[in-house]
């Protein structure tokens, strides 16, 4: 039964090769061998598309990726060195089943939240950097996902550190009702804070960046890279699809539709990321004579 | 009353909308259109005028009464341009030393293909930035429906008001049922978890003040034209590092351990 399921399972769940703690306590989901590409249907061995940094070998298809492995991706060694990793959220309007969701969320991904906060090198130019995670509720932001990354920023700004982020995200968490929508002025009012002080924010949009986490923090950086072929949106496709019954153009809401359209400034593949970052880092190095002071 | 009850009241037809406020709280007002970089979008009304003799800025959601002009309001959900043409209004109260007055009435930013494509998202964002660092006074009174993002907009303010039964969510309680529960009937109870009532939001701390709405509305303008001259008048005594201090300070609470 199990194994009938998992034949028409969406590529990209992370039990499929996530090494973490959490998989004995899911020793029914056995584990997936190969994967088709959404893309080129090409049959791939999972453990390749690890290897290859999630990406497709055959057509360069990017597939969800956790926090964990993008942090890995760009970091230089083991420089990160995790903050805040023990939040949690709780049920601050008693909305129900939350509690259930969270423990669900907990056990797909492995992390207490839907990001991941820290401090790292990359190409041996320190930086704060936060990256959502898409197997926690989607990386939707509740109280402490916001806090998180207000708090990144603070300490960011308190210590001159340029901040390096990486989103995805289905948007604010329903399940805690405004106090969600007020994540998105809260982190707003941290990453001001952080450019007033003439810091750098690089954000780097992942698949899919949509709505409250696109209206605040995404938006807002200085530096606005993207993954080829990421959704990236305010409302959803399928939102406006079904309640504007507008048929979308092609590559409608896409990564390079947003370059076009001149809301990102890079299109950069994954293999290329830690290299461009830390290209821009370096020429952002604060009191080097050249930049600002 | 319940809070689906109270979103009823607030959509309700012959509500009020944000002109309404602007003709009857102040005089000489003088509306300002266009973002200066596409065009101007009538779901935002923004403009200069007197309260009680003291110059502000005034910027409503408008909705429309009827249905041509509902229609010509695009039902009061902006596109990015409205939140454009706000920012720029917000941006010369800041020059010429002008309290900003907000009144937010929608049911969120428009959704659509135009919106998303001269970027919705980015609009939002920009507010929320500007607002919070914006050097001048800012109060933002909720006076029908606040939605989403779209709501939020309009209201990173000193201080946020709500009419009685002006609502104020994250998502419409129509979209939580559906997303959620996969089941539209539940549109009550998504509303009632929510908590979007004004009652709910003065509790949580996200609103200053509830403005009562008593059968006679004119009540309701005379309120808001003496709480809001009174209330600016003291902010405007602010030193404005103080002042911003605070309204970090405002958004910074929620959710924070």
């Amino acid at each position: 039964m199990m194994l009938t399921k998992n034949l028409f399972k969406k590529p990209g769940n992370p039990l499929e090769w996530y090494d973490g703690h959490n998989k004995n306590s899911m020793p029914d989901i056995p584990d997936q061998m190969c994967i088709s590409c959404p893309q080129c249907k090409a049959i791939l061995l999972t453990g390749d598309l690890n290897e290859n940094a999630r990406v497709c070998p055959k057509c360069g298809y990017h597939f969800r990726m956790n926090a964990r492995q993008r942090i890995g991706l760009v970091t230089d060694g083991d420089s990160f060195r995790e903050r805040d990793a023990k939040m949690r959220s709780s049920n601050l309007i008693g909305f129900p089943n939350y509690e259930k969701k969270l423990w669900h969320a907990r056990l797909e991904s492995g992390e207490n939240e839907g990001v991941v906060c820290g401090t790292a090198s990359i190409g041996g130019f320190p930086c704060a950097l936060f990256a959502m995670e898409p197997y926690f509720m989607m990386g939707s932001m509740g109280t402490v996902v916001g806090e998180k990354i207000a708090r990144l920023f603070e300490y960011a700004a308190a210590n001159s550190l340029p901040v390096v982020g990486f989103t995805v995200s289905g948007g604010a968490r329903m399940q805690e009702g405004i106090l969600s929508l007020m994540q998105m002025a809260k982190t707003s009012a941290a990453v001001k804070r952080h450019g007033e002080a003439g810091n750098l924010y690089v954000a780097v949009l992942t698949d899919p960046t949509t709505g409250g986490v696109t209206a605040s923090f995404a938006m807002e950086a200085d530096v606005i890279l993207a993954e080829p072929g990421a959704l990236i949106g305010f409302a959803g496709p399928r939102v406006i699809e079904q309640t504007m019954r507008q048929k979308l153009p092609p590559n409608f809401q896409r990564a390079e539709f947003l370059l076009e359209k001149g809301f990102v400034d890079e299109i950069v593949p994954r293999r290329g990321q830690k290299e461009y970052l830390a290209n821009l880092l370096s020429m952002h190095q604060r009191g080097n004579g050249h930049g600002s002071v | 009353m319940e809070a689906y009850d109270r979103l009823a009241a607030a959509r309700a037809k012959g509500r009020p909308t944000g002109l309404c406020y602007i003709r009857n709280i102040f005089t000489d007002f003088m509306e300002m259109h266009g973002d200066r970089r596409f065009g101007d979008d009538k779901a935002i009304v923004a403009g200069i005028a007197r309260l009680c003799g003291m110059p502000v800025t005034v910027i409503a959601n408008e909705k429309g009464g009827s249905t041509k002009e509902k229609v010509r309001r695009n039902f009061g959900s902006a596109h990015p341009e409205g939140y454009r043409k706000a920012l720029r209004q917000m941006k010369l109260a800041e020059k010429f030393g002008r309290p900003v007055v907000c009144f937010v009435d929608t049911a969120g930013a428009f959704c659509g293909i135009s919106a998303e494509e001269r970027g919705e998202g980015q609009a939002i964002a920009e507010n929320l930035t500007e607002m919070m660092a914006l050097k001048t006074p800012v109060i933002s009174v909720f006076i029908g429906e606040g939605g989403s993002g779209g709501a939020l907009a309009l209201a990173v303010a000193d201080e946020v008001w709500m009419l009685e039964n002006a609502c104020y969510s994250v998502i419409s309680p129509e979209g939580c049922a559906s997303i959620l529960w996969r089941d539209s009937s539940k549109v009550k109870e998504a509303a009632q978890c929510l908590k979007m009532t004004a009652d709910d939001l003065l509790r949580l701390d996200v609103v200053e003040r509830v403005i009562p709405e008593p059968a006679d509305f004119s009540e309701v303008y005379e309120t808001l034209k003496t709480e809001l001259y009174h209330s600016l008048v003291l902010k405007k005594a602010e030193e404005i590092p103080a002042l911003l201090q605070k309204r970090y300070d405002r958004f910074r609470k929620f959710g924070a351990t």
